[in-house]
């Protein structure tokens, strides 16, 4: 019986330690948030305070690169909090209801618009229209958080999905190493090419079929090149079983069967999904492009094309804002401010191969070094955001509709598109 | 007051002495008050208090993110039962107690009459099943996920030839998850069972052989009856644990493949953290599975006070 207690207690405390903390929010809300931001001036306050930041793991490599420089060149001190991927919302969730938020935390984009609604970040709206660059900054970062015209995150890091192919593969199963596939078609056919190879242990492509946000970020780009919607406008209805998306899902139930695709995918939940690839053990994938600069061998890289062509990518990433409870709001939009500057997206993201977020700085003195950080750079003004308001339960979560859509289609191979279609509907209009 | 009625009743103590010993008996409450504050504030604090904070969740509308908006009260548990995996994690969390109890008592028992009867290795058996153990389930969780694991364990390869992965359907799924709880408990329930085997008097199994009872018939005539304390009490424990399984399938599987696996209390857990975000409904299904933890108990105790009545 003790068990019984000790287990009930554990669950009970769990959703409670949240609990108690969010009967406390109710104060923290009715005082005023800052006084600082109104006076903050466009540079913000840099007067040796020290600011918190959360993010989550996959970010750790760009954050960490941005914190040490800021605090290098300011008086102003970040201490940075890097949470697991998997707990990130949970804890954002218990500060949030405490009033315990950092001064500033990022957030994956598709969550952004669903955590502006909820109040949780600063409007930064005058600040940011202060930015005489303002109109070259990421736009699909922007609007994710932009709610009623009023903004509230600048983008943090930029992840795009791009398809990457190993070019020794290609070359050896025959295939011009140096074009890369034009189109979805020729994608399968340049996948089934190299596993004709029968190289033990080497597979055509991979993907994470067990892995809403894996598919999200490498499939919609496939839709959206050729001029499809994959939301309707205001993020309330699914067109995935449009006949481009089912395209999309027909090729790969092809390769699927082809026995083309890594075994290994149909389980991947994530953790993993990219690792085959960087072992240079696939030939090609579509593959996040914050691990250009830890591929160790030589990649050909281009947007994501569609059945028809064309290119796109998923301008995935994190954006950042400065949180309800930050009592030091001016400080905060100075390193923002900075974050924002060619300093920062010159000297830092693009000396470390990162997809810098603004368009006039995407030609730099680094990527002209490497010509497939400009082709990132530019596809990353062709990509697009989704925008929903109950993101992650329609795709991240682990068991939603968008993963039952693609494993009927794809590892099924039965015709049930339609019918998961209006599951996403029904939880996307919730 | 008192001292009116002094003189009716002289045989009785004496008004001082009355009071001293009333005094005594406050003075030795107030004690007993004393001892068990510790334990009434730990209960207090950390059961009754979240308690009632997850019964006023449950009737509340709740964001995670939003905080308490205000009542809520049907719809949170009318939300609950009509959650698109609720039915399926029922049956799902039933479908895995049923089998994880079976197993587990079964070999539990065999493994405690194994070490009891072999003397020569018996240090060496009981400390080998019982050190699983020692290791905390998340741990032992994540030391499966690697070993189940098609890219990073042991096993890839065998995996690979065979065309096989133990998390990759929703029966190995559920096996491989059964395999390591059996593995992780099967030691300490053990443990529990040769307790209960060393409480059996010695001279009842030396009657039984004097009758000239067989060995099977001294295990269902003798050991069985006589270990039913025992078995009553590694039941409740092993169904209210397997009831309320979370750990081990949160990390293994997250309720995959294609949610074959979602545990009643995972299920909890995605409503308060992983998309719906509603702290509300996650309330009102800790509710029900509080509710139904505790008929399924006292429906268990029953059982088993009654078949030791007969």
């Amino acid at each position: 019986m003790s068990s019984t207690h000790r287990r009930v207690r554990g669950i009970a405390g769990a959703l409670i330690a949240g609990a108690m903390l969010v009967g406390a929010s109710a104060c923290a809300n009715a005082e005023p948030t800052s006084a600082g931001l109104a006076d903050a001036g466009p540079e913000g306050v840099d007067d040796g305070s020290t600011l918190t930041l959360w993010t989550r793991a996959p970010l750790e490599k760009q954050a960490k690169l941005l914190v040490e420089a800021y605090n290098d060149s300011h008086e102003n001190q970040v201490e940075l909090t890097v949470v697991p991927n998997d707990d990130y919302v949970a804890k954002v969730g218990a500060a949030a209801g405490s009033g315990g938020l950092p001064d500033l935390f990022a957030a994956d984009i598709v969550y952004v618009p669903n955590w502006v609604e909820q109040g949780l970040f600063q409007d930064i709206s005058a600040q940011i229209d202060g930015l005489d660059f303002k109109d070259e900054i990421n736009e699909g970062h922007l609007s994710a958080g932009t709610l009623d015209g009023k903004e509230h995150v600048l983008p943090f890091v930029l992840d795009l999905s791009m398809l990457f192919w190993n070019k020794e593969l290609a070359a050896e199963a025959g295939l011009d190493a140096e074009a890369g596939p034009a189109n979805l078609e020729e994608y399968a056919e340049w996948a089934k090419a190299i596993q004709g190879l029968n190289k033990p242990d080497t597979y055509g492509t991979a993907t994470g079929l067990n892995c809403g946000g894996c598919l999200v970020f490498t499939w919609f780009p496939s839709i959206w090149a050729d001029g499809e919607e994959v939301l309707s406008e205001d993020g309330a209805e699914s067109l995935l079983n449009s006949d481009t998306a089912k395209a999309v899902y027909d090729t790969w139930n092809d390769l699927w069967e082809s026995g083309a695709v890594l075994p290994s995918s149909r389980d991947e939940a994530g953790p993993t999904w990219t690792a085959a690839f960087t072992e240079g053990k696939v030939g090609l994938m579509f593959y996040p492009a914050t691990l250009l600069s830890s591929t160790p061998f030589d990649v050909g890289v281009s947007g994501i094309p569609g059945p028809e062509g064309g290119a796109s990518t998923f301008v995935g990433g994190d954006g950042l804002g400065i949180s309800k409870d930050s009592k030091k709001a001016a400080q905060a939009w100075n390193f923002l401010n900075w974050m924002m500057s060619e300093e920062a997206q010159v000297e830092v993201l693009a000396q470390n191969n990162d997809v810098v977020s603004r368009a006039d700085l995407a030609s730099n003195e680094y990527s002209e070094k490497d010509p497939r950080l400009v082709t990132i750079n530019e596809v990353a003004g062709n990509g697009d955001t989704p925008v929903a308001i109950n993101f992650q339960q329609a795709f991240n979560a682990p068991n939603s509709p968008w993963l039952t859509l693609v494993r009927n289609a794809v590892l099924e191979g039965s015709d049930t598109v339609d019918a998961d279609n209006d599951e996403i509907t029904a939880v996307l209009s919730q | 007051m008192t001292a009116t009625l002094t003189p009716v009743a002289p045989g009785r103590p004496t008004d001082a002495g009355r009071s001293r010993g009333s005094g005594r008996r406050r003075r030795s409450a107030l004690t007993g008050w004393l001892y068990a504050t510790p334990t009434a504030v730990f209960v207090l604090l950390l059961f009754v208090l979240p308690l009632l904070l997850v019964l006023q969740m449950s009737a509340s509308d709740w964001p995670l993110l939003g905080g308490n908006r205000g009542l809520n009260l049907p719809a949170n548990y009318t939300d609950a039962v009509s959650n698109r995996f609720f039915a399926d994690s029922v049956a799902f969390t039933v479908k895995y107690t049923v089998l994880t109890t079976v197993i587990l008592l079964a070999l539990s028992l065999g493994l405690a009459m194994l070490v009891q009867e072999s003397s020569r290795w018996k240090g060496l058996l009981r400390t080998a099943f019982l050190i699983p153990s020692a290791l905390g389930l998340a741990s032992a969780s994540l030391l499966f996920y690697v070993l189940y694991s098609p890219i990073a364990g042991p096993f890839a390869e065998l995996m690979a030839s065979w065309g096989f992965t133990f998390l990759g359907t929703p029966d190995g799924a559920l096996w491989s998850t059964i395999f390591l709880i059996v593995w992780r408990y099967a030691g300490f329930y053990m443990l529990l069972m040769l307790v209960g085997l060393q409480g059996i008097p010695e001279d009842v199994y030396e009657a039984a052989r004097i009758d000239g009872a067989s060995r099977w018939q001294t295990f269902t005539g003798v050991t069985l009856p006589l270990l039913r304390p025992t078995l009553a009490l590694t039941t409740v424990l092993c169904v209210t644990g397997s009831l309320l399984a979370f750990e081990q399938f949160y990390i293994l599987t997250k309720g995959g493949p294609d949610n074959s696996t979602i545990t009643i209390v995972q299920l909890i857990y995605s409503v308060a953290f992983q998309g719906p975000n509603d702290l509300g409904v996650a309330g009102a299904l800790s509710v029900i599975v509080l509710l139904a933890l505790v008929v399924i108990n006292i429906a268990q105790i029953r059982a088993f006070n009654r078949k030791a009545e007969d």
